[in-house]
């Protein structure tokens, strides 16, 4: 698989887990691919947290509004039913607890379930935009990320090495190799992609990381 | 009540060192006209208030390059303006990062008579250091304080002359909050109607947080 296909996998595989009626707002990267993969027909209301609920892609032949933009400040379109508000309303619904599920990106994350995605470190002008009130708030956190960095080292780690985003947060975990869940001390293998086993996951002191519930841990 | 005033007065009574809340997300809702107006005024030491520091409107790259700014507080710098990164590489401007929900319940605060509440965003993280920090309910929270500014420059669709503001579509985002929280607030809309046209459900902003009116900007 080339890396934008591993990606949309990634994105589809999130989108085997959202349910129809459900407020979700999606994260820049991976996390917008979610959309693509689910169609306009899906059911699920798509929130920016710039003052959108209802939102789409753009469909082919339609004319860029530049009032009209998402959180990544590209041109959207608003379904049947879809609301603008301002941002005081937005972080509302966000920290408030209306949004079900938010679909962020990360550097790392922990078996606690913390979230490094806003920083790496000093000396970086990094934006944190709406990362950490989505993080903090919002009533799922589900991350997708590579799992593994451009350099090879795990971005499931023991604790978080880059600043953090929120603590305790994370309640999956998606890459190209399957779905975790942070447990505390380990993360709980959810499932493994098709072909993707055990050694996969690291050498011995990585696999420490990982609980399997159950050997016969379902396959997606 | 007639509160239009010409872009060449709409700075008039503003001093050095003030803080100027400017509104938008990207260009949705970006007040340009009177951010390039604030540029040809001699004001300096300004702190900035946006969302986005080193937005590509030519009124801030100026002010950056001519060194007028002292302080952006956002949540989201533009990384790779060369312009921005000069002045934070020449220690010529701190930039203070704010999670983006709690920039806008600042403002919000500002403007509501509001001096400080209590969020879980940013608790145990390096944006909540420093910060009072009190568990409700198990939650850990930090103390933000009310962020007001000495002008809000903001951008309405519509205004009518007594300063009453509505905006189209995603281009709300920071306007609102930061209307209200303007000692002074200074709108720009591309269409000014008299007083007693614009349907009052559809008035987003009450006239009572606005001062100043400017026709400006294109038809968009």
């Amino acid at each position: 698989m080339t890396s934008s296909e591993v990606r949309v996998e990634i994105a589809r595989r999130v989108a085997a887990q959202l349910e129809p009626g459900q407020y979700v707002n999606l994260g820049i990267g991976i996390p917008t691919l979610v959309a693509d993969v689910l169609g306009d027909d899906s059911g699920i209301v798509f929130h920016s947290e710039n003052g959108l609920l209802g939102m789409r892609g753009l469909r082919e032949g339609e004319v860029p509004d530049p009032e009209l933009v998402d959180a990544g400040k590209r041109p959207v379109a608003l379904e049947p039913g879809g609301a603008f508000f301002d941002q005081s309303l937005s972080f509302a619904m966000i920290r408030g607890g209306y949004i079900d599920v938010a679909v962020l990106g990360a550097f790392e994350v922990s078996p606690a379930g913390d979230l490094a995605s806003w920083s790496l470190g000093e000396g970086q002008a990094n934006g944190v935009g709406g990362a950490m009130d989505l993080a903090a708030g919002a009533k799922r956190v589900w991350v997708t990320m590579l799992h593994r960095g451009s350099t090879g080292a795990a971005k499931l780690v023991p604790a978080c090495r880059y600043p953090v985003t929120a603590h305790g947060v994370v309640d999956l975990i998606f890459t190209e190799l399957g779905v975790f869940a942070p447990a505390g001390d380990t993360f709980r293998v959810v499932s493994l992609a098709p072909g993707v086993t055990r050694e996969d996951l690291g050498d011995e002191i990585d696999a420490r990381l990982y609980t399997f519930e159950n050997e016969e841990s379902p396959v997606r | 009540m007639n509160k239009t005033v010409t872009l060449a007065d709409a700075f008039s009574g503003v001093e050095d060192g003030a803080t100027v809340l400017i509104a938008g997300f990207g260009d949705a809702g970006y007040p340009f006209e009177l951010v390039d107006a604030l540029a040809e005024t001699t004001l300096t030491g300004l702190t900035l208030v946006s969302n986005n520091a080193g937005h590509t409107s030519s009124g801030v790259l100026r002010l950056l390059r001519e060194r007028r700014i002292d302080r952006i507080v956002c949540s989201y710098p533009i990384r790779n303006e060369p312009t921005l990164a000069e002045a934070l590489a020449a220690n010529e401007l701190q930039l203070d990062i704010v999670p983006q929900g709690t920039l806008a319940e600042r403002l919000r605060a500002g403007g509501a008579g509001i001096p400080a509440f209590f969020t879980p965003t940013a608790a145990g993280t390096a944006l909540g250091e420093g910060k009072e920090v009190r568990d409700f309910d198990g939650v850990a929270c930090v103390m933000e304080t009310a962020l007001r500014g000495d002008i809000a420059l903001v951008k309405a669709t519509i205004a009518d002359r007594g300063g009453n503001l509505h905006y189209r579509a995603a281009s709300q985002n920071f306007n609102p909050v930061m209307a209200m929280s303007g000692r002074v607030t200074i709108a720009q809309a591309r269409e000014v109607v008299e007083v007693g046209e614009l349907d009052p459900s559809s008035i987003h902003t009450p006239g009572i947080f606005v001062d100043r009116i400017v026709q400006a900007g294109a038809h968009t």
